[in-house]
């Protein structure tokens, strides 16, 4: 069953519709964050041509993620990354039968309301992109289409789930190839969520109040997710996920499912690699399987990875602190 | 007796389905266990199977793979009963057919003859909630919630419309076979689910 926290009656982008004479309701918290549940255990790849989305979709792909470059090559690129354009979004959404979904900067709301339009199934409001705004993100209780938010900590989902989002992937840092970010960011919020829980059971109001200050969100929302002990929303991990036992790696941390972004299609591998990271999504807790799906894979084929430490360009820290 | 219920849990919301069939068990006070299956093992000791709600492409690779889709054929062909949701109505039909792309060569298991279409409704802008009833197997209200849903267009002489949105069939039966378009366990009404877990114990005694 689905926790329905944070639910706002006054959302514009719920809408009363009809079938005919059948009465009907679009864009409830429940069609929205019930998508992303459908993609649960699965890989979401981040794809740039209909040849990627139809890999993706063949290696048995949850959805694909169109952009206009892979993140490893927006890094090399520089200058100002954008939404992907929308003719090859189309030509994408009617060439595989998966969800499509597309990136729009952070805090460009005309940028996603262009994506609602072209009718992509999620829209990710990504630091991958340059953000438009450094001090706001998008309303998204405003939106039909469900959104999917970046967050490092606890607190940056709970802040992005009140703006409504109805998806979280923990950022990582993408275009590395280097897991070592999306470990360290679902470490925490897993850490955080066993802090607030244990306040929670303890009964110590006083202290969810603290840590809803602290977080700079409603009480209301500490204390869902501190009584569920886990998010309200569907939680993937990206950034840097590049092998098999990588996106093994994450689904043993207790993740919803995976992101994968310049770590198929910038290998030369492409195909095969793109095969046995779903495997490995999915049989995670069968060690042999996972040998099996990293023996698919070549290493000398895979994305030459980048030292975090060294990066003039951290992903991650772009957009507003709030 | 007590009844093993499995969740498939390959991919899609398994979690989900657990929680509204340990509810059922629950409230209808039965002897049970419900628990995420996901190997040709697990599945061949099972009184009772819910195909989730996820993606049906991957679902069907997947389970090719491991060889659970073969021992779950085996199984509801002899009777074993059956809950297919959304994707999992997918994979109990004997073909599908996308609205845009046309027919899919996926991998099914080919249990139900009907004619399905897949993201019959529109992409996730239009997936939507609504009142349906589902009246032969006694639950007259019932909010369907429709995600990227498939429908079923046609179907044979051995099954049963359970329940039609509009012109669009959303829910059949064959048998111990159910498949519904839409996802009873993302809401708290857990009668389609009750209603599964008595058919599984009817059939284990």
């Amino acid at each position: 069953m689905l926790p329905l926290s944070g639910q706002r009656l006054d959302a514009k982008g719920i809408i009363s519709d009809k079938i005919n004479s059948v009465e009907t309701l679009r864009g409830s918290s429940t069609v929205k964050r019930g998508f992303a549940h459908m993609l649960k255990n699965g890989v979401v790849m981040d794809v740039t041509t209909v040849e990627q989305a139809q890999i993706a979709e063949e290696a048995g792909a949850v959805s694909v993620m169109v952009l206009d470059k892979l993140p490893s090559e927006v890094r090399k690129a520089g200058g100002v990354a954008r939404t992907a354009s929308i003719r090859i979004i189309e030509d994408i959404m009617n060439s595989v039968t998966i969800p499509v979904m597309a990136k729009c900067r952070i805090g460009h709301v005309n940028e996603a309301l262009v994506l609602q339009e072209t009718d992509v199934d999620m829209i990710d409001e990504s630091e991958v992109l340059t953000p438009a705004d450094e001090f706001h993100h998008i309303w998204k209780w405003d939106f039909t289409t469900p959104v999917v938010n970046g967050a490092r900590s606890l607190a940056e989902a709970l802040r992005r789930i009140e703006e409504g989002a109805s998806m979280i992937r923990t950022k990582g840092e993408p275009g590395t190839g280097n897991v070592a970010e999306a470990v360290t960011h679902i470490k925490k919020v897993n850490d955080e969520l066993r802090t607030i829980k244990a306040i929670y059971d303890s009964g110590d109001n006083q202290d969810l109040v603290r840590i809803a200050r602290e977080f700079k969100v409603s009480y209301d929302i500490v204390q869902q997710t501190a009584k569920l002990g886990r998010l309200p929303v569907v939680n993937f991990a990206a950034g840097g996920i590049a092998t098999p036992a990588d996106a093994a790696y994450l689904m043993s941390l207790g993740c919803d499912g995976i992101f994968v972004g310049s770590g198929i299609f910038n290998a030369n591998d492409a195909r095969e690699r793109a095969r046995a990271i779903v495997l490995a999504t999915t049989f995670w807790n069968e060690p042999d399987k996972v040998k099996e799906a990293q023996k698919m894979i070549d290493e000398r084929q895979s994305m030459i990875g980048l030292d975090v430490k060294t990066l003039e360009l951290r992903m991650q820290d772009r957009g507003s602190s709030l | 007796m007590s009844i093993n219920v499995g969740v498939l849990s390959i991919q899609g919301d398994v979690e989900e389905n657990i929680l509204s069939a340990k509810a059922a068990i629950d409230e209808l006070k039965i002897d049970g266990k419900v628990a995420e299956v996901k190997t040709p093992d697990e599945i061949s000791s099972l009184d009772g199977l819910i195909i989730p709600g996820g993606e049906s492409t991957t679902i069907g690779a997947l389970s090719l793979v491991n060889g659970s889709l073969k021992v779950m054929k085996d199984k509801i062909e002899n009777g074993m009963p059956v809950l297919g949701i959304c994707a999992g109505m997918i994979m109990l039909s004997k073909t599908a057919s996308d609205r845009v792309i046309g027919t899919t060569n996926q991998p099914l298991l080919d249990i139900l003859d009907i004619t399905l279409e897949r993201n019959s409704f529109g992409r996730q802008k239009e997936s939507f909630e609504a009142s349906i009833s589902l009246d032969s197997i006694d639950i007259p209200k019932f909010n369907g919630v429709f995600i990227r849903a498939p429908s079923v267009s046609g179907v044979g002489s051995d099954i049963e419309v359970l329940s039609k949105l509009d012109e669009k069939i959303v829910a059949v039966k064959k048998g111990n076979v159910i498949g519904t378009s839409f996802h009873p366990e993302l809401t708290q009404d857990i009668s389609l689910h009750k209603y599964f877990v008595s058919l599984v114990q009817q059939q284990a005694n």
